[in-house]
């Protein structure tokens, strides 16, 4: 069932098409992660759906509802870039006073549970570590019980051990039965947590798959060599394999490269100035969905 | 719902008393100019009252504009300018609180100048006054801090967290002058009393001078219809800012 979605969106910033005719659906229980590089669109998508800004055209649902009704906000709990945060209220009347905001807020103690901050909710929000910051933005989010968590990069800036502990809050909200919207330009996070991946790239959806199918695209390496052979010939030669020239090169993107260049040199044993790197995320991505048109 | 307005409403007063570092300049420039002009200088009379009495309106008529000038001006400007108002605008948060919670610390702020100037007259100035009118007096105070509290709100959303300091001043400061909180209306060029009477600092401090007995310009009725005409036109200027905002974004 989709609880969240994004209809053939198009929203633009004065000459920059921001999203450009993008179709995004969160199911329930899944999690969601928006996968691109700076620019992408991400951030847009996002304040789409949280209703903060309203498409060019298509449109922006929420349980079936326009993102900024209230009847939808109550069901979600978004996680935001900031710049800076009252730094005078402590932790606690953070969390008290956006659980005020919705209807049926989780229990104070379980929300501190929720984001890990038990033993710092007396202290003022000014003198918590970075991490800890963060985990009471994600407090913030989730106080209120919501059914779907929208982050945008909720771990950019975090050091590695808050990242993780990040994390583990991230998927014990999915345990409870919540959906959520992540973004990140991390791969290594997007895989971590998600169920399902989307990467953005220059307002359009670039490629869409599971993490599965990304773990193993993201294995792919990036095979430059020059060869007399056609790229149709290259492309029948194994499974979810993209071709393209550039020049006198010929690149070939390929999750089994050891396979691929035996068969390449088999074919052709001309074939030289052999090159073998690991494919960007994009040209790995750029197999998948090129395996499936 | 009156939940979330009274934690609203506590969270901004929490806030504020923390950060006294905002407050107490806002607070202590009309002390000082009272007690350079009100007190000190206790000579003749001024719109036939003593400048204690005098000084003692035009200072608390420049209190409730710069309070709540500052308090919401430059808090909206810099929640805002930080992504924080982003966030809260993407919860369920009823904008009603919000307001109020605002309001209610503009309106606090106000209180605090006033009940302070009118200490400071009452002992250091000398200023004797029938308990009735000394409550007339902070009332019509009270009241005339509230189209201040609008056009915070207002400036707030028109002007970035870096300009908002300098931006209220260059609005407060001209509007104090023409306003005759410098120097009286009577003594300043004509071109200028026709201008004053578009702006609520005029009002408030002449209907606070008649209130404690100096001869003004116009009646008390006047100002205070004036001050609820300007009141009316800032909301719905505020109503204008705040829709814009709905609609704005960043590329990203």
């Amino acid at each position: 069932m989709v609880i969240a979605e994004l209809r053939n969106v198009t929203k633009r910033f004065g000459p920059v098409t921001a999203l450009a005719g993008v179709d995004l659906e969160i199911a329930r229980g899944q999690l969601l992660a928006l996968l691109g590089p700076n620019g992408a669109g991400k951030t847009t998508a996002v304040r789409l759906l949280l209703g903060l800004s309203t498409p060019d055209s298509g449109a922006a649902r929420v349980f079936g509802r326009e993102p900024r009704e209230r009847a939808a906000r109550m069901r979600i709990g978004a996680m935001l870039q900031v710049g800076r945060v009252p730094e005078t209220l402590r932790v606690s009347e953070h969390i008290r006073l956006f659980s005020s905001y919705y209807a049926k807020p989780l229990p104070f103690e379980e929300t501190v549970a929720l984001a890990g901050l038990e033993g710092i909710e007396r202290r003022l929000f000014g003198k918590l570590s970075g991490g800890q910051q963060q985990r009471v933005l994600f407090a913030l989010a989730v106080c209120g019980n919501p059914d779907i968590l929208v982050l945008d990069e909720p771990t950019a800036g975090l050091d590695v051990d808050s990242r993780r502990a990040l994390w583990r809050h991230i998927r014990a909200f999915v345990a409870r039965g919540g959906s959520v919207l992540l973004t990140t330009h991390y791969l290594e996070e997007a895989d971590a947590l998600a169920d399902r991946i989307v990467v953005l790239n220059h307002g359009r959806i670039a490629a869409a798959g599971t993490s599965s199918e990304v773990r193993q695209r993201a294995a792919a390496r990036k095979i430059r060599c020059i060869t007399a052979l056609e790229e149709p010939e290259i492309a029948a030669m194994a499974e979810r394999v993209s071709v393209r020239r550039d020049g006198l090169f010929t690149e070939i993107v390929a999750t089994d490269s050891d396979g691929m260049v035996r068969r390449l040199l088999a074919r052709d044993p001309d074939a030289r100035d052999l090159e073998i790197t690991s494919a960007g995320l994009e040209e790995a991505f750029l197999a998948i969905t090129e395996a499936k048109s | 719902m009156m939940k979330a307005i009274w934690m609203e409403i506590q969270c901004e007063f929490l806030s504020r008393l923390r950060t006294p570092r905002y407050s107490i300049p806002v607070l202590s420039f009309p002390l000082m100019f009272y007690l350079f002009f009100g007190v000190i200088l206790q000579n003749g009379k001024l719109g036939g009252v003593t400048p204690a009495v005098y000084v003692m309106c035009t200072m608390a008529s420049m209190g409730v504009m710069f309070a709540p000038l500052t308090g919401l001006g430059a808090g909206i400007a810099a929640e805002r300018g930080l992504g924080w108002m982003e966030v809260k605008r993407a919860s369920p948060m009823p904008p009603i609180g919000w307001f109020l919670a605002k309001f209610c610390g503009g309106m606090a702020f106000s209180a605090i100048v006033i009940a302070a100037l009118f200490l400071m007259a009452a002992t250091l100035g000398g200023v004797r006054m029938p308990a009735a009118q000394w409550a007339t007096l902070g009332g019509a105070l009270m009241a005339g801090a509230v189209p201040f509290c609008v056009l915070g709100f207002v400036l707030g959303y028109l002007v970035t967290a870096s300009a908002a300091p300098a931006v209220i001043n260059l609005v407060a400061m001209p509007m104090a002058f023409f306003s005759g909180i410098w120097v009286p209306v009577q003594f300043l060029p004509h071109f200028v009393r026709s201008i004053a009477g578009f702006l609520p600092e005029y009002h408030v401090a002449e209907m606070s001078e008649t209130l404690a007995g100096a001869t003004g310009h116009g009646s008390v009725m006047s100002h205070a219809q004036a001050l609820i005409g300007l009141t009316i036109v800032f909301v719905a200027a505020a109503r204008i800012v705040w829709r814009r905002d709905e609609g704005r974004v960043h590329a990203g």
